[in-house]
């Protein structure tokens, strides 16, 4: 077993865990923050991307003990109270989801890419950038628009945060 | 058009609660008690079973059971069933082999369940279900399908002699074979339509629970259709009486047919909770189990061939295509290469006589049963690919050739028992082909030669059949169900609206759709809605969402029960405005008096039913409605879709330069959620186009693909963005004039994309998926010129 500490949220939780707990069971099964998820078991779909000390991680490929002392950004933790942050806005007036099973990893990932990239963002680079997040309804067309729609307005660096 | 009614591009109401990580699917639920299942399967693709040792299993750390198929027998469980009879043509009944949840003699398919382990935690679930030991008898296997009635091929099931399930047939064949004979020129082409695997990415799960002391089971199940769930387990399977089961299916992602059918998995977590004594039993596929044991779609080896006369009209259509179904029958799987195939090889041509006849085979591979499109894009396949390749064989512009052939007078009755409704082929073809600068394509294959890049053009005109479906119809042609919908209207006292449909949204937005007509009859907004589906407690019944049903046939029967409403509300306002009947009308969310400024708000009315103070004669308190509507015909949805493609002959990888979608929806209630839908099926059906193909070993039966490192998935880099347009013809066959938007993108989409393909490289013989390695060995055999 693993004693593990960690700030999920802005809020400080432990456990004590098998060894081989993965970052998103312990997120899921223990925290029952169950928005992020598991859509593969080969680190290819992406649905289960939450932020590890401020950077982008497929959470089925941490072990949880690998994030003992790190501060975790989960789907939960991305609005401000009711203000939905900028790039779960865009989301939904882009329509960028449909089933909404691949749309935490996506949008966690969508505030990732325009955090490392800011303004720059073309269409063939957020495009190449989600290679690693899978989805099945929307042909991506509107999910890339969105993105894009973030890194266009004024407030990136508030929308990278 | 109002803010919120038809035609408006409404943010969607369900968005809120996905976009913040709190959408509750299955396996974000939790119960006390909660035990956690993992499913022992055949490494096998054909084994007898001679014996299953779980002794050391069931000694580890949190086991509470592990059951087997010999379990299920004892407690006389039915076996899955499918529930679509057809016949063979010389009227013998198709030959069904028995589909125990659990296998207890022999297993069929690598992934075939044998046992199912009952722990505290999912670990020791899967900890355990390694430690069983199946003592297996291999038998030889055949995973092609068009191997599967060779003599001397494996025989899978006792009931079903060489493999055959039927041999079926639909048209005329002395007169299609005349037409032939008379033919000044005849186009044929082998066509391979690529097994593919739906892959929503919420995996499948189930939570059964059963409760003693009521002698009552819940299902938590990822379900397009719980009530359809609901009877098959009862009526079927024998699980639990039907009053005795409430099956929820909660937020689900993503369906696309996979999710229509009643598996294995289900049906043993549901009896294996009573087995442990009530404790709910969690079952939650991996994507590796959902490659091996989800259905899979498509999977048809066909010969097709066309006859022209002089003048390049068709004059008839013949198909002979052998469709795999996997190693059991799945819940519909016989409807899709017949009913859902077959009926749909006219095409938008005029073709005096099409005769085609599907022989249905097991193999030993996963069941295959509706993805998508569902015989559809099979049917579009093959017209199209035949239109193109006739085009190109007699000299005629691909698009000339189709419009020459073009039906234009409605209603049409085809020969292969549809009758189409209305549609205006010309407009969509038109639309796109304006869009696409279809005229500038010879510059732009010029300049892209000159880059040393080869460029190809192709376009697909589909149909679809949808709105599934009329039931009297559907009954005669062997289903074992109607397909007609329900709905409930309740009007509360204070003027907000539920709605309870049979239909289930998982991805296509009923909660803002369905409010939005609610909007536009009432003038209630859309906030003041609330859609209420996925529960045989709460709705009272219903098919579920297939088949693009959901507006054509659920909202329909929504719309029928807001006419009750508005009727019982129009008596009730006249009564209390002391007008007569005829002259109230429902306008801006008010009752009015016509020509007066008498008026009562809709709100005021609601409560007025309730408070039953001051009603009609005769009139009893409350507002709500249910309705039963049975479609009188399909929808026929369709369209003209053009590709282009670039293609680097150094490498074989394609570019896809340009897509556009020109669709004839009918009237449409969102835009933006039609886009929306269109978009994924486009995804869906340029994946199985360049990228997406399900392969079993030859030999051993073993999924070579089974994940998504080795099954490719269309990724955002592999696809453009779309180009969409829409025509509209009213669909007069429903009383909101809508067809249907799920499926045609993934039906009319992968011909284009192969047309577009061997027009880039000059050659005509070009499998799907058509991957770069494919693509560039084309090139090869074609010769210098095309890789020119």
């Amino acid at each position: 077993m693993t004693k593990v500490s960690m700030t999920v949220n802005g809020r400080t939780v432990s456990g004590d865990v098998e060894d081989r707990t993965l970052l998103v069971s312990f997120l899921r099964e223990e925290l029952g923050l169950t928005g992020t998820h598991v859509g593969c078991d080969t680190t290819q779909c992406g649905a289960c991307v939450v932020h590890m000390n401020g950077v982008a991680v497929k959470s089925c490929t941490v072990l949880v003990g690998q994030a003992d002392g790190a501060e975790v950004t989960t789907i939960e933790g991305l609005a401000k109270g009711d203000e939905l942050h900028p790039m779960q806005a865009a989301f939904r007036e882009h329509h960028g989801l449909q089933c909404g099973f691949c749309t935490p990893g996506m949008i966690m990932m969508g505030v990732d890419i325009v955090r490392r990239h800011g303004s720059d963002l073309d269409e063939a680079t957020i495009r190449h950038e989600l290679e690693g997040n899978i989805c099945r309804c929307t042909g991506y067309h509107n999910i890339v628009k969105a993105i894009q729609s973030v890194a266009e307005t004024s407030e990136v660096a508030e929308a990278a945060e | 058009m109002g803010a919120e009614g038809f035609g408006a591009r409404v943010a969607r109401k369900e968005d809120r609660r996905f976009i913040t990580g709190r959408g509750q699917y299955t396996d974000d639920i939790g119960m006390k008690g909660m035990t956690h299942a993992a499913f022992v399967r055949s490494p096998h693709a054909h084994a007898k079973v001679k014996s299953i040792d779980a002794s050391e299993a069931e000694a580890m750390p949190g086991v509470v059971a592990v059951l087997n198929g010999r379990d299920l027998a004892t407690d006389k469980l039915g076996g899955l069933i499918c529930g679509w009879m057809i016949h063979s043509k010389d009227g013998s009944p198709m030959k069904m082999g028995a589909h125990p949840a659990l296998a207890a003699n022999t297993v069929r398919y690598v992934g075939d369940a044998v046992a199912i382990v009952i722990a505290e935690t999912r670990n020791q679930a899967r900890d355990a279900a390694d430690a069983v030991i199946v003592d297996y008898e291999e038998l030889p296997a055949v995973v092609d399908p068009a191997k599967a009635t060779a003599a001397g091929a494996p025989q899978i099931h006792p009931e079903a002699e060489n493999n055959l399930i039927y041999d079926w047939t639909i048209g005329d064949e002395a007169a299609t074979d005349a037409q032939f004979a008379s033919a000044a020129h005849v186009t044929s082409l082998d066509i391979v339509n690529n097994r593919l695997v739906p892959n929503a990415m919420e995996p499948r799960a189930a939570i059964g629970s059963y409760d003693p002391a009521e002698e009552h089971f819940t299902l938590y199940n990822t379900s397009q259709n719980p009530h359809v769930a609901r009877l098959v387990l009862s009526a079927f399977v024998g699980v639990a009486p039907e009053h005795k089961l409430r099956v929820i299916a909660p937020d689900v992602g993503g369906g696309f047919g996979s999710k229509i059918f009643i598996y294995p998995e289900e049906t043993t977590c549901l009896w294996a909770s009573k087995k442990i004594g009530g404790r709910p039993v969690k079952w939650v596929a991996d994507r590796t189990e959902a490659f091996l044991a989800d259905a899979h779609g498509r999977d048809h080896v066909t010969r097709a061939e066309l006859a022209l006369d002089a003048d390049h009209k068709i004059l008839g259509l013949r198909v002979k295509t052998i469709a795999n179904l996997g190693a059991y029958m799945s819940t519909f799987s016989s409807s899709v290469p017949t009913y859902l195939y077959a009926t749909l090889l006219s095409g938008q041509y005029m073709i005096p006589q099409i005769f085609a006849e599907v022989l249905a085979v097991y193999t030993n591979t996963a069941p295959v049963d509706a993805y998508r499109g569902a015989g559809r894009p099979e049917a579009t396949f093959v017209v199209e690919r035949l239109m193109e390749t006739a085009a190109r064989e007699v000299g005629l512009d691909p698009a000339e050739f189709r419009r020459r052939n073009f039906i234009r007078a409605f209603p049409h009755q085809t020969p292969v028992i549809m009758a189409y409704d209305a549609g205006d082929y010309d407009a969509s073809l038109d639309a796109a082909l304006k869009a696409a600068d279809y005229d500038g394509f010879p510059a732009r294959k010029a300049e892209a030669e000159r880059r040393g890049k080869l460029r190809g053009i192709g376009l697909s005109c589909y149909i679809e059949a949808c709105g599934i479906a009329p039931s009297q119809a559907v009954g005669s042609l062997g289903a074992g169900v109607g397909l007609w919908e329900s709905a409930e209207v309740r009007v509360n006292p204070v003027g907000t609206i539920e709605v309870l449909t049979g239909t289930h949204s998982h991805g296509q937005s009923h909660e803002t759709t369905f409010a939005q007509v609610i909007n536009d009859r009432f003038g209630v907004p859309t906030a003041n809605v609330s859609i209420v589906h996925g529960d045989t407690d709460k709705v009272q019944f219903g098919m579920g969402t297939y088949g693009s049903r959901s507006a054509a046939v659920g909202l329909s029967a929504v719309f029928k029960a807001l006419d009750k409403v508005e009727a019982k509300a129009k008596k009730l306002a006249a009564h209390l405005m002391e007008a007569s009947e005829g002259d109230i009308v429902l306008e801006d969310g008010a009752f009015k008096v016509a020509g007066t400024d008498k008026s009562l708000g809709f709100h005021e009315v609601a409560l007025a039913a309730y408070t039953a103070h001051n009603l009609p004669e005769g009139m009893e308190p409350g507002l709500k409605e249910t309705s039963f509507y049975d479609p009188t015909n399909f929808t026929f949805p369709a369209g003209t879709y053009v590709c282009e493609v670039e293609i680097d002959p150094e490498t074989g990888k394609t570019t896809i330069v340009q897509f556009v979608a020109a669709d004839d929806f009918g009237r449409i209630i969102n835009p933006m959620i039609v886009e929306g839908q269109v978009h994924g099926g486009l995804a869906q059906g340029i994946g199985q186009a360049l990228l997406e193909g399900c392969s079993y070993d030859a030999e051993s039966g073993q999924l070579v693909t089974a994940s998504f490192m080795d099954y490719c998935m269309p990724r955002a880099d592999d696809l453009p963005s779309f180009t969409l347009l829409t025509t509209e013809t009213i669909c007069p066959g429903n009383p909101l004039g809508v067809k249907g938007c799920g499926e045609a993108g993934a039906i009319g989409s992968p011909p284009a994309l192969i047309n577009a393909l061997t027009d880039a490289i000059g050659s005509n013989t070009l499998a799907m998926p058509a991957t770069p390695a494919k693509v560039w060995q084309a090139l090869k055999s074609a010769g210098p010129a095309a890789a020119a």
